[in-house]
């Protein structure tokens, strides 16, 4: 296992290497103080993970000077976070890791804030989606999943997710619209119960991150069916028996056609200068070139698409566009 | 009997002596921690994490979960000498250690929630060394009807249980229960209650409300009573342990029901908070001398305490076999164990044996170690209550408002403190009991949650709380509890009255 990890680490490190070369190094801004950085989720959950390992490899590595510190500010479905981040317009030691919450919340809550309040630093990666079952269940495919959802009354299938009107909640009513079926939502509050939830069998189906649901997978208590993506996942290590991320089909493939992809990405207040901006994307890059954090993106099965500058921007402003059609659909918008 | 073997090797990896003095720090770092309302356990280790990635994990889970361990011991210290709850679990232990501080028996009361900790917390420990998966397995079948079961059971042991009428008891939890829904509702995903207010985005939080009501109302009361601490001439007495320690043993029985509560909530996840409630609400049930609860019964300090450590332990079992954390601080550690590298879930025990008998075997040295460290401090605590309270008020609440400060790093907070201050002195003055509000605050919401979550599961229909013979089992013992004061009220009534 480590092997083939150390490896691709060593691949990537020599890609950021190279890369450095053509990067001038001379940053006109640095950080003078502590840099707060905050996440709009609780404690334990996959933005949470990220940002503190993100903590750790900066405080290992030395890549800054001075220190991080990891807020969380979960209130509001992460309203609260957001909030104070765009309170503090010109602030140029804060950041923030997102999750979809970024686009879903204001649409769900009206809660006042939307991307364009912030800066768009650097996609970090995107989180995958993968459609589970519990083991014991007879569903091996798709297939044979949707046909008993078909023919059972509307409503029996349990999914659990976390959170309302979020990601999971979406892919949910993307599933029902796909298949023609109901199926009756039930939120937790984070992914971890959700999986455990599912090995229990107190719920049916999940649509858990690879990395939420790969202990019970690896324990042959869950069965992957597909995957939310155009492609396969790319981890070719063997993680259940002869399985592995890039052996699950992609939904697509399996007749459903649903894509959700999560993004990890990191925002500053509004109004910093580009210095600063830039600042953070060189050090972001130099965290993506570490050895923890490909171990991260193996044991996660994450999409390391990496973007900054305007194709960030304009691949937010898609996001947020699609969002808004998914949530509209799904009557999720906020009424008042 | 394999898992002796595996301990005995997890001794071995645990007894080096760059291990023991980062268990010591992890201690007494852990009681400081504890010791500071609004930072609690997971700010703390949550603070000290990345200082850990260039350390072994072993050694890195030690040094966290001790000072996981120190808090919980250090919780108490406040509770009993301020009426201030470092942390939620120790609310309960307000009840009756505080009026024990009060009558000059801070000692006593202290030297009786560390013992009583540490006996929780070694009981949980054996229960894991021996029964790991099977409990594991357990904690697997609740779902959220088991889940509200549990919460309904604690707030069933609790009606009618102060001395206060009836009718105010649940006046007050009802306040609690509208505390409790202010902020965002998970099932719905809609803000409830906040009136447009962003501040109100994430709710009441509970740490806030209970320094607010606890604390500055404690302070607001004394000063009127005369800027003394009621009764505080207490000596400084280095014989206190032995002298309390000799009287613990009669109360095994009560020690051993709190042991098992604590470990039941632990796994479940209910968590520590609703243990040690449920577990004062059943001793005073149960006890002779149960109408005297509260006014400083050793038994008081006794069964809180020894079910709050007892779930604190037995909470870190779900985490490592399951991924799912059992109280926050735990949830803190696991995002800890993904960055170390280890994966949580059903295979740890199987691939990572050093690592986790390593730390099964730190629990038992960190908790003999934090026994020592804080029994030898007993004597310095109570001696704290002989400063002059002109002098101390103003620690005390300058402490409060860094506390509510530090719990979202926002000043709101510490305005909102000072109200439930105020609020909490008039609910004192008026009669009204704060435990049952207090414990709506910090179990309203999830109450809430599991019960809406089960009705979406059953499509409506009330019967899945009797769906099965473990949830209608703690049904049927909440229901009994629930009954059981409105049926000693009527025996009491029908009895001559007698003067109270």
């Amino acid at each position: 296992m480590s092997h083939t990890l150390r490896r691709r680490a060593v691949a990537v490190a020599l890609t950021a290497v190279a890369a450095g070369l053509f990067v001038t190094p001379a940053n006109a801004w640095e950080p003078t103080r502590n840099v707060e950085f905050i996440v709009p989720a609780g404690t334990g959950g996959g933005a949470d993970q990220m940002a503190r390992m993100i903590q750790g490899i900066i405080t290992k590595h030395n890549l800054m000077k001075q220190s991080v510190v990891v807020v969380n500010k979960a209130g509001g479905a992460g309203g609260e976070g957001f909030l104070d981040i765009k309170n503090s317009k010109g602030n140029p030691h804060k950041l923030v890791i997102t999750l979809s919450n970024l686009f879903t919340t204001p649409l769900a809550t009206g809660i006042p804030f939307s991307w364009k309040d912030l800066t768009p630093v650097a996609m970090l990666a995107l989180d995958e989606f993968v459609l589970w079952v519990n083991a014991d269940s007879p569903y091996k495919t798709v297939a044979e999943l949707v046909t008993a959802m078909k023919a059972a009354p509307p409503g029996q299938f349990k999914m659990g997710g976390t959170g309302s009107k979020q990601e999971d909640q979406i892919i949910t009513v993307a599933l029902e619209k796909a298949t023609g079926t109901k199926i009756t939502y039930v939120p937790y509050k984070g992914g971890g119960e959700v999986a455990v939830q599912l090995v229990g069998k107190h719920v049916d189906m999940t649509v858990n991150n690879p990395i939420e649901a790969v202990a019970q997978w690896r324990a042959g208590k869950v069965r992957p069916l597909c995957v939310f993506d155009s492609k396969p996942l790319a981890g070719k290590e063997k993680i259940a028996g002869d399985l592995s991320w890039s052996t699950i089909p992609t939904c697509k493939s399996q007749g459903l056609d649903i894509e959700y992809l999560m993004l990890r990405g990191i925002f500053m207040p509004a109004g910093v200068p580009k210095d600063a901006v830039d600042y953070y994307v060189e050090l972001f890059k130099k965290v993506r070139a570490t050895p923890e954090w490909a171990q991260l993106m193996a044991d996660g099965a994450f999409n390391q698409s990496f973007m900054t500058g305007p194709d960030y921007t304009k691949w937010v402003e898609a996001e947020e566009k699609r969002h808004r059609d998914l949530m509209k659909d799904a009557g999720f918008l906020a009424t008042n | 009997m394999e898992g002796i073997g595996d301990l005995m090797g997890g001794f071995a990896v645990v007894l080096s002596w760059q291990n023991l003095l980062y268990m010591v720090i992890g201690i007494v770092l852990g009681v400081i921690i504890g010791v500071l309302p609004g930072l609690g356990g997971a700010n703390g280790v949550a603070i000290l994490l990345p200082l850990t990635f260039s350390m072994s994990p072993t050694s890195a889970i030690i040094l966290l979960s001790c000072i996981y361990w120190g808090a919980l011991f250090g919780g108490a210290i406040t509770s009993i000498l301020f009426n201030i709850p470092g942390e939620p679990w120790s609310v309960a232990t307000t009840f009756d250690g505080h009026p024990m501080a009060q009558n000059g028996r801070a000692g006593e009361a202290l030297t009786a929630a560390f013992t009583s900790s540490f006996v929780g917390a070694l009981f949980a420990v054996i229960v894991i060394t021996l029964a790991a998966p099977l409990v594991a397995s357990f904690a697997l079948q609740f779902g959220p009807a088991e889940k509200f079961s549990v919460f309904f059971l604690a707030f069933c042991s609790f009606v009618g249980m102060g001395k206060e009428p009836p009718t105010k008891t649940i006046a007050a939890m009802m306040l609690g229960f509208a505390l409790a829904a202010v902020g965002t509702d998970t099932v719905t995903g809609q803000l409830r209650l906040t009136f447009g207010s962003t501040e109100l985005l994430s709710g009441f939080d509970f740490l806030i409300a209970v320094i607010g009501l606890f604390g500055i109302g404690e302070i607001l009361l004394t000063m009127e009573e005369g800027l003394s601490f009621k009764g505080k001439a207490s000596g400084i007495n280095p014989t206190v342990v032995w002298q309390t320690w000799k009287e613990l043993p009669r109360y095994w029985m009560t020690s051993l029901r709190s042991c098992l509560i604590g470990c039941w909530m632990g796994i479940t996840p209910a968590g520590a908070t609703p243990a040690s409630f449920m577990s004062y609400g059943i001793a005073k049930r149960t006890s002779r001398k149960g109408d005297k609860f509260g006014t400083g019964e050793i038994e008081g300090v006794i069964a809180p305490e020894t079910a709050a450590h007892a779930a604190g332990t037995s909470a870190l079992l779900p985490m490592l076999s399951l991924g799912v954390p059992g109280s926050p601080t735990a949830a803190v550690l696991l995002g800890g164990l993904l960055i170390w590298g280890l994966q949580p879930g059903p295979l740890l025990f199987v691939e990572q044996k050093d690592f986790v008998w390593g730390l099964i075997a730190s629990m038992y040295l960190g908790n003999i170690v934090g026994l020592v460290i804080v029994l030898t401090m007993v004597p310095f605590f109570a001696a704290i209550l002989r400063v002059p309270f002109s002098i101390i008020a103003p620690i005390i609440l300058v402490i409060c408002a860094i506390g509510a400060y530090t719990v979202h790093n926002n000043t709101f907070d510490v305005v909102m403190m000072l109200v439930f201050g105020i609020a909490g002195y008039f609910l004192k003055k008026c009669n009204y009991p704060l435990a049952p509000l207090v414990l709506a605050i910090v179990l309203g919401d999830k109450a809430e949650e599991a019960f809406r979550q089960s009705l979406l599961i059953s499509q409506g229909g009330l019967g899945i709380f009797f769906s099965n013979g473990l949830v209608s089992t703690i049904m049927g013992l909440g229901l009994i509890a629930l009954f059981w004061p409105a049926l000693s009220n009527l025996y009491g009534r029908l009895t001559p009255a007698r003067p109270t």
